[in-house]
């Protein structure tokens, strides 16, 4: 079939209405921000709630890298929406058979939830500060203890009850808010490339390994900028959780791929000439193969020699920075690849990614690293630092 | 783990009793409520808006119906009902964004591809000399056709709409009287409804910045007037009418054909019937 130039180019037969691409790359930003929040909260969890030591000099800065990429989740949606001032309608009136209606709700809930754990996480800090400072910021830090500087054995007690009950809260909460991220896709019965019930479990465990590699290279940046040693017991612990769900997801997303091409439904003759064609590079290449796979057999040779120090820490980092491409690459095929098969079952589309404007590439990359900056202030005002703290506790 | 206290176990274990008790008791409320829930959600709900009436106090509208008919075997690909469309409702006046297409089916000999385009095809296009205008190239002259036919296309306002379900704000609903509107005044532009239906009938509105598509012109069904489409076909292959008068066009066209409706297997219901379309038509 030739190629006919349009506003995306297509082949075959596509529904007029279909030649232009209605959800951007900010749509993909959009799953791939909140699936980090998920798997970073799932690191702090890891700690708070089932005891992992050896994850204790991360927890609090997953903490508040969840938070600082949470506060960033809206903003993609916000930005592709025809009426972003009405945004509200949603949360007001939410109309209640919609996936999409109960957002609003998922993400205040959870912010607030993260919100109120960084604030006691941090409590014994920010007293000592209060106390101590008598500056502006001290007066930043008073107004924070919220008139509470009770900071006794007791009281610590509390708190710590408190963090364990929001952690567990959070854990349903943070899963739930990427799951159900998920499911908006999968729930959606007119595309045969998202309608697909493991879709939401699919979307969970990569959101969790994309937030445990995004926790090592901030991590081992933040040791590097800060010039103190990295704690490579913390490493090991955060590449075996990478490990073990990278497994999960690459069976879950095999599971799913090899059903939709043995059921070969009507349609699936142009899924196939899809990923055999336009898909191969960014899907079998960039995704699975680089992105999972390599890393998968990188990490089983380290556990499996018992690679430590520098080697472990350099080979763990390359390994978490491949799997957070690969994530990406998988909310880019199935949100833009979605699009990219026509609902005709009968013709294929390109998706034009503009690198400028509202909806380009250079916004989704702003939008991917704006919240490290948050990050960067948040750590400056909350230190989450536990140098040498826990691995021999381990 | 390890580290801890007795002390700290015990107030751990309390404290995950009283969590346990409290799941159940949440679990027992969100089981009954689901049973309340599970209806509502599903595909089939039916959606239709309250109000007493809509648009004028005049009309009615638990007293209609609205169906529509397509005779694909008397469609000529004039086009007409594309320019009239776009006229009476003021759709963009681009090559890429309609709310009624038609769409030629051609079978050449000795081919076993089916070759099919609409009117926005570039070609097309290039024939009718505007974006404004509409009209189908006579790209198979030079060649043999075996078998061709056109299929006119609109939204099939459906009594299960996956477009109402996935709307987050209900800015697009369901009339008593069975037409799928969109409130330009409330819809915020999130597309979702583009994406979740299967026809393809729905397209984002870059002058409004809402989700725009077929009304069957609604301002003029509830004056007694028929759809502009149907209005203007020259030949009778639209058909419009109301389900609940058994002597009603649409009525009697589906009383006296076989219709059938696109994609069935979606579990949409759609309300536009059809008469004479061929197997790849979806």
């Amino acid at each position: 079939m030739e190629p006919i130039l349009h506003l995306a180019p297509y082949t075959g037969w596509v529904y007029p209405n279909e030649t232009v691409f209605e959800w951007s790359i900010l749509i993909a930003v959009y799953p791939y921000i909140t699936g980090l929040v998920a798997g970073a909260f799932t690191v702090s969890s890891l700690y708070q709630v089932f005891g992992f030591e050896r994850l204790k000099p991360v927890a609090h800065l997953a903490l508040l890298t969840s938070l600082s990429f949470m506060i960033f989740v809206p903003m993609p949606l916000l930005l592709h929406l025809g009426h972003p001032e009405r945004a509200f309608n949603a949360v007001l009136t939410p109309h209640l058979t919609s996936a999409m209606a109960m957002f609003g709700f998922f993400a205040s809930f959870y912010v607030v939830l993260l919100i109120i754990e960084t604030w006691f996480a941090n409590r014994p800090f920010i007293v000592a500060q209060a106390q101590q400072r008598s500056d502006l910021l001290g007066r930043f830090y008073r107004l924070l203890t919220l008139g509470s500087d009770d900071v006794s054995e007791y009281a610590m007690r509390f708190d710590k009850k408190w963090i364990f009950a929001l952690a567990v809260i959070g854990i349903p909460a943070a899963h739930g808010l990427h799951g159900y991220v998920g499911f908006m896709y999968g729930s959606v019965k007119a595309r045969e490339w998202w309608s697909s019930d493991l879709m939401a479990v699919i979307f969970l465990f990569s959101a969790i390994i994309s937030g445990v590699s995004l926790l090592v290279v901030l991590y081992v940046a933040s040791c590097k900028l800060r010039r103190v040693p990295i704690d490579v017991a913390c490493v090991k612990g955060l590449a075996y959780t990478i490990w073990g769900f990278i497994m999960v997801a690459l069976v879950l997303e095999g599971l799913e791929f090899a059903s939709m091409i043995y059921k070969g439904v009507e349609g699936v003759d142009m899924i196939i000439q899809y990923v055999t064609g336009p898909l191969l590079i960014p899907y079998f290449v960039l995704q699975i193969g680089i992105g999972a796979v390599t890393p998968l057999l990188w990490l089983s040779y380290m556990i499996w020699r018992g690679s430590s120090g520098k080697a472990l820490v350099v080979g763990v980092t390359v390994c978490a920075s491949l799997v957070l491409f690969s994530v990406f690459m998988m909310r880019w095929n199935v949100v833009i690849g979605g699009q990219e098969i026509s609902k005709t079952g009968k013709g294929l589309l390109s998706y034009q990614l503009p690198f400028f404007g509202k909806e380009g590439a250079l916004m989704a990359i702003v939008l991917i690293l704006a919240p490290i900056a948050v990050l960067f202030g948040l750590t400056r005002l909350f230190p989450p630092w536990a140098d040498g703290a826990a691995h021999t506790q381990a | 783990m390890t580290k801890n206290s007795k002390p700290a176990l015990a107030a751990r274990r309390a404290f995950l009793a009283k969590l346990g008790g409290a799941a159940t008791c949440a679990g027992a409320a969100v089981g009954a409520a689901a049973l309340g829930v599970i209806p509502n959600v599903s595909a089939k709900t039916e959606a239709a808006a309250d109000g007493a009436s809509f648009p004028t106090k005049d009309y009615d509208w638990t007293k209609h119906e609205w169906g529509f008919g397509v005779d694909a075997t008397k469609c000529i690909g004039c086009l007409r009902c594309v320019e009239a469309c776009k006229r009476e409702n003021d759709v963009p006046a681009n090559a890429h964004q309609f709310r009624t297409w038609v769409e030629r089916y051609v079978h050449l000999d000795g081919d076993e591809q089916v070759h099919i385009d609409s009117q926005q095809d570039p070609v097309n296009i290039a024939a009718s000399g505007s974006e404004k205008t509409f009209r189908f190239a006579n790209r198979y002259k030079d060649a043999k056709v075996y078998k061709a036919f056109f299929v006119p296309k609109l939204c099939n306002h459906c009594t299960h709409p996956s477009c109402v379900q996935v709307c987050p704000t209900g800015a697009t609903f369901r009339t008593k009287d069975g037409v799928v509107l969109v409130d330009p005044t409330y819809c915020i532009g999130c597309r979702y409804c583009v994406q979740a239906c299967p026809y393809g009938a729905r397209f984002f509105n870059e002058e409004t910045h809402v989700a725009d598509k077929c009304t069957w012109c609604y301002h003029r069904i509830t004056k007694g007037l028929r759809p502009a489409c149907v209005e203007v076909c020259p030949v009778g292959a639209r058909i419009f009418g109301d389900q609940k008068d058994p002597d009603s066009p649409i009525s009697l066209f589906i009383r006296n054909n076989r219709v059938q409706v696109l994609k069935a297997e979606m579990g949409n219901a759609p309300n536009v019937f059809y008469v004479g379309i061929d197997k790849e038509v979806n």
